[in-house]
This record gives structure tokens, C-alpha cells and sequence, in this order.
């Protein structure tokens, strides 16, 4: 599948496939006569609608949320005060470096906001590094195990708009559950009703107001979406390269190293401070 | 747009795995590392007392040295005082028993000497006797002249 020979149209065509096969979901829902199942194609797919769900990106996310937790119970479950192992000093500076981001970002207090960071920059990093890991071998793995080969399996769950955007409508609902908390429902609503210009240009103030506060979330999931769905179409041109692909996918994937962090500290970072506004009166 | 139930399926995982982290994961680590880090600040407490008695002691220790010191001196300057004091009333009791051994010896001598002039006036009275026999050649009579004698021999 990655060796695509150098000639012709049929090659386009075969190119084109391959790149719009990877980007195909294993999707489950409603299809068109009416019985529930898996979409065989990218149009069935399509077809499904609304209430159908992304078993492959979800199942990953799943899976690495698992791991997540199943680490750091791992490391609990061993961890002493006096003598920590390497490990233990591994998971704890990465708390600490979630606990010292809370600290000097956010200055209320809510047991929430620390797990919160550290599960969202755990879990978006381990989704992240998906993403290096080369593109054919979980999808390959999939098929192998379903006994497949037309197999739709997409690996990275950050390039799935779903995943990002659950992520983003999550921590929105908290903002909201946090606005009306310290502020009241009226205190909520007065910040996009009576600010900046005061209560006699309302409809203006929110004009001003409501589209930066809708705009936090998108934001906050097409930012993560856009990165690495970009990042693996990248990779998948890379793929298309026959052997020349290996030093070209090493580079891009040490780049993308780069950008698994980042994005995740990213998301993090965004997070306790959209909290943080939520619980500060403006 | 490409949304579906799967957003919903996310936010559930999502708040599993924040419910999780915040029971099961969030405290135990955070509770071991604020248990280090008191450790480490009562380890340090401990130090910085033990360096702040280790001081005073040594300065205590300092002090008493000085004070045996001044004592030490003052002990020895008493008795190099009192040493002086016993060898000047050794000195005054031995001349003192000097001078009374020289009184005593020359009121002997005194005595002596008297002792030496009676024996020689009575000597010298017979001697003298004996001189006028020999010029008088003639025995005069003894008797006779023995209170002229006597008389002689006071005046001597």
C-alpha cells in the first residue's frame, strides 16, 4: 500500500485512493435500508447522519484514556515518599509540571481544575502520539483482526473533529457550570449584557460580548483538529513515497514531536485559563 | 461538517476519566509529593536548629574557657602572693631568731667575761699578796692584812 509506482493516471487514482481510504472512518450507525451497522464506504458513511458514532477513533481514545489512568494507578500503587523510582519521578514531575501551570494560571480554588489539566494534557499527548506511530500499522493491525482488508480504521484520534470537539464542548460546558456557579445566572449573562460600554448599548455589548465566548470552544477544537489532521495528511503523502519515505516520514515525525507537546500543553494551558475568566468577576 | 454521536460518546469518556483522575489519581501523588516536601522542610529545620545549638554551645564553651582561664590566673597569682607572703614571714621569724641568738650569746660572753674578771681579781690578790711577801721578805701576817686586801681587791 505504501509503494505507489511512479506512472500514470491509474497511479493518481490509486494515490488518491489510498490517501482518502486512510482518512475513512469505521463508522457505525443507520444505513441507508434502515439496519444498523458498519458503513462500507467513505459516501455510506457520509450517508449516516448525525447519530451514528466513530468506533475507531473512539475505541482508541478509549483505550488510551485506559492507559492513562492505568499508568499513573500503576505508578501509585508502588510509589513511596522516600525512595521513588524512576518511573515515580517521571509521572511526578509530570504532575508537578500540570500543578505549577495550575498555580500560576489559575488563583481560585477548585479541586477539579488540577485533575482536569492533567487528564486533558495526558490524554490529548497519548492521543497526539498516535500520530507517530507509521500509517499503515494500526489501521493493517485492524484489518488483520477483523479479516478485512477494505478495513476503514483511523488511528490518531485527535484527527477525528468528533474527539477534538468533545474535548472542546466538554471544558465549554465547565466554563458555563463555572460562570453560574461563582457568578449566578444573572451575573453570567450581565458580563455579556453590560459590558464593555455599560446597560445602554446591550444589544451591541453582546455583538461584542457572545461571539468571543462561542468562539473558545471552536476554537479550542479545530485548533487541535486542524494540527494533526493536517499533520497526517502529511504523513500519508509521505507514505506514498515508496523506500524515499523513510527519512522524510523520520523528520516530519521528530517536527511533529514537537507539536505532540505543544498541542497538548496547548489545549491544557487554554483550559485553566477559560476556567480561570469563569471564576474571576470581570 | 463531519460531526456525530461520537462527540457525545468523547465528552462521556471525558468526564469518566476527569471523575477518575480527580478520585483515584490526583490526590494519592499530590499527597506524596506535599509529604516529601515537608519532610524536606522539617529535614532542613532540623539541620538549621542543629547548626544554632552546635553555635551557642561553642560559644558557651568559648565563654567557660575564659572564665577557667581568668580563674586559673587569678588562682595562681594568689598563690604566688601567698607564696611571697610565706617566704618574707620565714625571712622576719629567722632574723628575728638570729637576733635573739646573738642577744643570748653575748649576754654569755657578758657572763663569761664577769665570770673570767672574778676569777682574775681573785687572782690578782694573791698574786699581789705573793709580790709583797717577796719585797717585804717577811711574813707578814696574813690575817693583818687580809681587809686591806679584800679592800684592794674591790678597787681593782
Amino acid at each position: 500500500m505504501a509503494s505507489a509506482g511512479p506512472e500514470g493516471a491509474e497511479v493518481a487514482q490509486t494515490a488518491t485512493e489510498y490517501v482518502s481510504h486512510h482518512l475513512g472512518f469505521l463508522r457505525y450507525g443507520r444505513t441507508e435500508d434502515g439496519t444498523w451497522g458498519f458503513a462500507h464506504s467513505v459516501e455510506e458513511a457520509d450517508a449516516m447522519g448525525f447519530w451514528a458514532i466513530n468506533v475507531d477513533t473512539m475505541l482508541i481514545s478509549v483505550l488510551l484514556g485506559l492507559l492513562f489512568v492505568g499508568v499513573f494507578r500503576f505508578c501509585i500503587k508502588n510509589a513511596t515518599v522516600e525512595n521513588p523510582s524512576m518511573f515515580q519521578n517521571i509521572i511526578e514531575s509530570i504532575v508537578e509540571m500540570v500543578q505549577n501551570s495550575v498555580n500560576s494560571s489559575f488563583d481560585h480554588k477548585n479541586n477539579l481544575i488540577g485533575p482536569l489539566a492533567l487528564t486533558i494534557f495526558c490524554w490529548i499527548f497519548l492521543m497526539n502520539t498516535m500520530d507517530i506511530i507509521p500509517v499503515d500499522w494500526i489501521p493493517l493491525l485492524a484489518q488483520t483482526v477483523a479479516g478485512d482488508s477494505h478495513l476503514y480504521f483511523k488511528a490518531v484520534p485527535t484527527t477525528d473533529l468528533n474527539i477534538t470537539m468533545g474535548f472542546a464542548i466538554s471544558v465549554f460546558f465547565l466554563i458555563i457550570f463555572y460562570s453560574i456557579k461563582m457568578k449566578g445566572l444573572g451575573g453570567f449573562l450581565g458580563e455579556f449584557a453590560f459590558q464593555p460600554f455599560g446597560k445602554w448599548a446591550v444589544p451591541l455589548n453582546l455583538l461584542l460580548e457572545l461571539p468571543g465566548f462561542l468562539a473558545k470552544p471552536v476554537s479550542l477544537g479545530l485548533r487541535l483538529y486542524g494540527n494533526f489532521f493536517a499533520g497526517e495528511v502529511i504523513f500519508l503523502v509521505i507514505a506514498l513515497l515508496g523506500w524515499y519515505q523513510l527519512p522524510l516520514h523520520f523528520g516530519w515525525a521528530v517536527f511533529h514531536i514537537l507539536v505532540i507537546t505543544l498541542q497538548a500543553y496547548l489545549f491544557m494551558m487554554l483550559t485553566i485559563v477559560y476556567l480561570n475568566q469563569a471564576h474571576s468577576h470581570h | 461538517m463531519n460531526l456525530n454521536a461520537t462527540i457525545f460518546g468523547q465528552s462521556i469518556a471525558f468526564f469518566f476519566f476527569v471523575w477518575f483522575c480527580m478520585k483515584y489519581v490526583w490526590p494519592p501523588i499530590v499527597a506524596i509529593l506535599e509529604e516529601r516536601q515537608k519532610r524536606i522542610a522539617d529535614g532542613l529545620e532540623a539541620a538549621e536548629r542543629a547548626r544554632v545549638d552546635l553555635e551557642k554551645a561553642q560559644a558557651e564553651s568559648a565563654d567557660q574557657m575564659k572564665d577557667a582561664k581568668v580563674e586559673a590566673a587569678a588562682l595562681i597569682d594568689q598563690a604566688n602572693k601567698r607564696a611571697n607572703q610565706i617566704v618574707e614571714e620565714a625571712k622576719e621569724q629567722a632574723r628575728e631568731e638570729g637576733k635573739r641568738i646573738i642577744a643570748g650569746a653575748n649576754a654569755e660572753i657578758e657572763q663569761e667575761i664577769n665570770r673570767a674578771k672574778e676569777h682574775l681579781r681573785a687572782q690578782v690578790s694573791s698574786i699581789a699578796i705573793a709580790g709583797a711577801e717577796k719585797i717585804l721578805e717577811k711574813s707578814v701576817d696574813q690575817a693583818a692584812n687580809e681587809e686591806m686586801l679584800n679592800k684592794l681587791a674591790s678597787e681593782l
